[in-house]
């Protein structure tokens, strides 16, 4: 049953696996090479010294989280709507994009945080980046909550569908309105003064290699989840057939032997 | 379309008035929140002035949610909702219907509460054209993004929780718009109520717009889902 029932679920091609795989081992190689090259090859910076190498860390995961993963979701939950490319495929592929995204987006959220501290003194402001971030991470949970509520896989996809595209049109929303919310009450911020440093040299290239490596970072993850969501769908599928036949087989085997254990 | 809409708005305000349960319960939960508010900010009048049009707003949507909530709870029983699909009324309809009758419970709790205000907060309403055409491009905007969650939630069995965790977070653009627009329109804040409120009426009708035409578009699918 476990063996013959592993080999039947399969995601994806041999040729897929393979890609995959590549992917993975490229990411590994990608993200080591931006390490050793943050940390060891590129200079300190003249203002903020060892801080500026949070620069190679934190753009490429906000950009992973805010367009790429947010992006891949609202496309693939508007393609499952259209009912001529209506396929299981893309509801799935929304729903690890949200997961890995959430992730991401928490991650952004944490980095920023620890450079925020040391460079502004607070771990935390009202901007209007890292407000428009966390109010993103909120509707991204309500998505989870919403993908885990049990349903049919037809309707729930339909409502996880609603859901992101509800949510991706509200992001331009929140953004402007929480630009104009800081802009007009606030003049310029220290943010303002910081986040434009200039760079070029080796740190134009590590911050370039990062943005490569956590975008293959990301495709990984996101092909390892949607791996995920094919199997634990057909364990749901098969979960109480497997448990009947377990069931049954307790009923053919011979009654156990220890006094009073079928009592207890 | 219009029709449909007339008709379900006519069903549901027809059952409020039998009812009246957003009127004895909804109403005076939101005027009981500026009370409680009163008592976080204290006896002294002046803080809870500035604050009047941010508790206003936050009232106003904490209790968008129990009126969106109970609009479903309508049609929760005897298989209603199955009742209102097969009704062969246009999807687009229903939903303007419920949202139009959300909206207009929502605009009596909204007088009732800026009398509020003005009463226990002290508040003088510099320009009254300008917050009533704040509240009412809010209203549309909260009554359209809600009726499009309640609708979401309905029959699930979450849905109490459900709603205002993807409702409000969604409607934050609402509350801080509003809220801007009324200090404007109050005479709080720097800005004065030419510049600075115009802006966020716009955001408020740019907000209403899209979740009205959403609310159109995407109603027939996720009847279907429910």
């Amino acid at each position: 049953m476990s063996s013959s029932g592993e080999s039947a679920v399969a995601p994806w091609s041999p040729v897929a696996t393979w890609v995959v795989r590549g992917l993975g081992i490229a990411a590994a190689v990608a993200l080591a090479a931006t390490v050793w090259l943050g940390l060891w090859v590129t200079p300190p910076d003249q203002v903020q010294h060892n801080l500026v190498r949070l620069v190679y860390v934190h753009p490429p995961i906000a950009w992973v989280a805010l367009y790429l993963a947010f992006g891949v979701a609202a496309v693939s939950s508007a393609l499952w709507l259209w009912p001529r490319t209506r396929s299981r495929f893309w509801d799935r592929l929304a729903a690890s994009a949200v997961e890995v995204g959430t992730v991401f987006t928490a991650l952004t959220l944490v980095t920023g945080s620890i450079w925020g501290r040391p460079t502004w003194g607070l771990w935390w402001t009202w901007d209007a980046r890292l407000t428009s971030t966390a109010l993103l991470l909120v509707l991204l949970l309500g998505y989870l909550a919403v993908r885990r509520v049990p349903a049919d896989p037809d309707s729930r996809a339909r409502r996880c569908a609603v859901v992101a595209l509800v949510a991706a049109v509200d992001v331009p929303i929140v953004h402007f309105s929480v630009d104009w919310w800081h802009t007009l009450h606030q003049g310029a911020t220290v943010l303002n003064a910081n986040l434009s440093p200039t760079i070029h040299g080796s740190m134009a290239w590590t911050l370039l290699l990062g943005f490569v490596a956590f975008t293959l970072l990301f495709a990984w993850m996101l092909a390892i989840r949607y791996r995920v969501e094919v199997l634990s769908e057909h364990v749901q599928d098969t979960e109480l057939d497997v448990a009947l036949h377990e069931r049954w087989a307790e009923g053919t085997d011979p009654v156990p032997a220890e006094p009073g254990g079928a009592l207890v | 379309m219009w029709r449909d809409t007339v008709l379900v708005a006519g069903k549901d305000l027809r059952i409020e008035l039998r009812s009246r349960v957003v009127m004895h319960q909804v109403v005076p939960v939101a005027v009981l929140m500026l009370v409680l508010f009163a008592f976080a900010l204290g006896p002294d009048r002046a803080p809870m002035a500035q604050a009047a049009p941010g508790l206003f707003w936050v009232a106003v949507l904490f209790a968008s949610v129990l009126a969106v909530q109970r609009s479903f709870a309508l049609e929760a029983p005897d298989g209603a909702r199955d009742g209102l699909r097969l009704s062969g009324l246009d999807p687009a309809g229903v939903f303007l219907g419920k949202t139009a009758a959300v909206a207009l419970q929502l605009v009596v709790l909204e007088v009732v509460l800026t009398a509020g205000v003005v009463v226990l907060y002290g508040s003088h309403v510099r320009s009254y054209g300008s917050i009533v055409v704040a509240a009412l491009a809010g209203t549309a905007g909260l009554a359209a993004a809600g009726t499009l969650y309640g609708a979401l939630a309905a029959g699930l069995r979450v849905r109490e929780t459900l709603l205002p965790f993807l409702f409000l977070p969604v409607a934050a653009p609402v509350l801080l718009a509003g809220t801007r627009a009324w200090q404007a329109a109050l005479g709080l804040g720097a800005g004065n109520v030419g510049s600075a409120g115009d802006p966020w009426v716009r955001l408020l009708l740019v907000f209403a717009a899209v979740y009205l035409a959403l609310g159109v578009v995407i109603f027939g699918p996720l009847q279907e889902a429910s």
